[in-house]
Formats: structure tokens, sequence, C-alpha cells
């Protein structure tokens, strides 16, 4: 089960009275599994499935519920120990659940912040984390600002980069430039790993990159992806990304691609003045 | 001049991405001296790495407001290459915006 299922379960569930909630019975597997990424605790459900519990380290990140800015720095704090990648995987983890954790606090208007949790496949040495939140959805949010007619086509405003919610003016507002998802869906493609995002009733993925050129589109609809409409409703935002371990690229590289990507999308080439770096 | 040190900032982590307390550092540090037309020091020392949203609300606002006088007053000190490019993302889209702005 991929981390963005479970958190989906979990967000579906956290608000509910647990007398409210009823799981069929399942398979000593899979109740085990459930039990240790923590979907009982956090709905507050009972379980006859024991588990010994052994330390998280290497394996997975049990589902966390995060409400608050502090929470979610807190959070990352602790996660980063917990998936004992090497430390530069860990920071592009790091990277991509603040970035994700902070777009939902900040735009999704959920009571319920943030539903998510990462999980270790030793197969694949790939690390999948998903992200789930009950707020408004994407739409809603860009369309304070944009015109978005449809659920899809919010999503492809909110990865282009320099397009946020809060504002329509260029560049943003002191505090958003719309380039959260831009970020991370560059991090995705340039790693050739799974991304996925599904709001209302549209869902967008980006498909593996096969060429070998660096290259990053600010339209997601450029780059190889698939989408789905007319989807079962899901009333807020679900975000899955994999982050494969085996080809993580230099995060050197990574930013020298999207400044790259800026700079094509610049109207005007003016020399731009310099940061003095001391 | 003053030196904000970044790392005691935000806490002790080697990772800038709470950007509630670079909004916090820009509003009741980096304006009033800019406001001011004072130089000031915005030190990365131990900064591992930055996310965009951490940069961008640490100087969005100044540039906006001062436009190059803000990259006159402002001295980034001890940034690795990650943050240095980091921050050159941030004022090229930056910059870029404000030029689309007065074409």
């Amino acid at each position: 089960m991929h981390p963005i299922v479970l958190s989906m379960i979990a967000a579906l569930g956290i608000d509910l009275d647990p007398k409210n909630i009823h799981i069929e019975k399942l398979e000593a597997r899979s109740s085990h599994y459930l039990v240790r990424m923590g979907l009982f605790r956090i709905l507050q459900l009972e379980t006859e499935t024991s588990i010994q519990e052994h330390a998280p380290e290497g394996r997975f990140i049990p589902l966390k519920q995060v409400k608050t800015s502090d929470e979610l720095a807190e959070f990352i704090s602790e996660m980063i120990p917990l998936l004992h990648s090497d430390s530069e995987q860990s920071k592009t983890i790091g990277y991509i659940i603040s970035e994700l954790g902070r777009n939902v606090l900040e735009h999704s208007l959920s009571e319920s912040g943030a539903i998510l949790c990462a999980q270790y496949y030793k197969k694949s040495n790939t690390i999948r984390i998903g992200m789930a939140d009950t707020g408004i959805g994407i739409k809603r949010a860009i369309n304070v600002s944009h015109a978005a007619p449809t659920d899809l086509e919010a999503i492809r405003l909110a990865l282009w980069p320099g397009i946020t919610g809060t504002t329509n003016k260029p560049g943003g507002t002191a505090k958003n430039a719309g380039a959260g998802l831009f970020f991370i869906k560059a991090i995705a493609n340039l790693n050739k790993d799974f991304f996925v995002l599904y709001s209302g009733s549209s869902f967008y993925k980006l498909l593996v990159n096969k060429g070998k050129k660096l290259k990053l589109n600010a339209d997601p609809f450029d780059d190889r992806h698939s989408t789905l409409d007319n989807l079962p409703y899901w009333q807020g935002t679900l975000v899955g990304v994999d982050l494969s371990l085996n080809q993580t690229r230099e995060y050197e590289v990574l930013l020298a691609a999207i400044r790259d990507t800026y700079y094509r999308l610049r109207k005007t080439k003016t020399a731009h003045k310099k940061a003095r770096f001391i | 001049m003053i030196n904000i040190n970044l790392y005691r900032a935000i806490g002790e982590t080697d990772f800038a991405e709470n950007k509630d307390i670079g909004e916090k550092i820009r509003v009741s540090k980096i304006m009033p001296e800019l406001s001011k037309g004072n130089e000031l020091i915005l030190d990365f020392e131990k900064i591992d790495r930055a996310t965009q949203s951490f940069i961008h609300s640490l100087i969005s606002d100044p540039v906006r407001k001062y436009g190059d006088k803000a990259l006159d007053l402002i001295i980034f000190k001890n940034c690795n290459d990650n943050v240095k490019s980091m921050i050159n993302i941030v004022l090229g889209y930056l910059q870029d915006a404000m030029d689309n702005k007065e074409a």
C-alpha cells in the first residue's frame, strides 16, 4: 500500500468519532502493517493485533498529523534520522516534506492540517512519501487569484513556477512565490521519480523522464505525464512522491536546472544585480 | 551593522525551512535596518541548506520594496554553494518579476 493511500485513509477518518469507524477484518499481514504505520493509533482505534515495536529507523515514518508550523519543523528534524538514508537523500526528503507541509498549512485551510507518512522499500531502494489534507483543494485556492475553471487546470497552474493562489502579481507576495510544488516536481523529474497530485476530481501523474538530458518545463503538461479527470471527488489535496535512492541527483545539479528553467521564462534579458556574498 | 545569525534564529538546525521564522526575522530585523538605510549581514554559518520558501520569506519583501538598494545593503555571509544557488534563484525570479512589471 502506497503511503499516499494510508495518508488518505487517515485523513478521512481523523475527525470522526472512533465509534463511527469500522475496519473490516484484515489479514494478519495487512493488520500488522497498518498497526506499524500507526493507522489505528491516529484514528484512536483499538486493535487486537499486537506487534513488537521496533525502532522505526531505516524503514518508515508512521502516520503523523501536522497542524502548525512548529510541529512541522519539529517533525522534519526528528524524521530525517528515521529514514536512515545517506545525508544527501535525507535532505532531499526533508526538503520535499517541508515544502509540501507548508503548502498544506498555508493554503489548504484544513483544520486537520496535513497527514503524512513515508516508507522505505528495500526491493526498489525507494522511499515513498504520501501527504493528504481535507482542505479547500487546489482549485479553490488557486481561484483566489487566477482563473482555473477545472480541477485539472488548477493543478496545472499550481505546478507552474511563479503562480500562487495568494496573488496574481508576478513574483508572488512577501510570503509566497508559487514555486514550492514546481521545485518538488523538478526534484522528481530530474531524479526520474514518481510524483502524483490529486485534488477535487483530477489527478496528475508525472511519468518517468526517460531522456538523459536535464530539462525542466515550466508547464507541467509539457513534461511526460498522464492525467485523469472525473475521478471520485477528493475534498482537499493528495500528493505522492517516490524517491529512488539509486539515482538521486546532486542537489547542486538540481538547483542549476531550476535556475535554467527560470532563465528560459525570462521576458527581458537585462542583467540582474548580484547578491553580495562574503 | 547588525549580524543576523540565522542558525541561532531558526533553532540551531542546519536546514533553514521554517518560513514563519524567516518572516519574523524579516519583519523584526531586516526591514527596520533597511528603512534606516543601514547595511546588515545575513549570516548563514552552519546552515547547510535552505528551502526556496525560506529564502523568499527573508528577502522578497526587501527587494520588492527597496529594489537594487536592498542588495547594496544586505550582505550574505558564510553561504555554502547550495545556499548561494538558492539565493541566486530567488533573487533572479524576484528581479525578473520587477522587470516585467516595469516593462
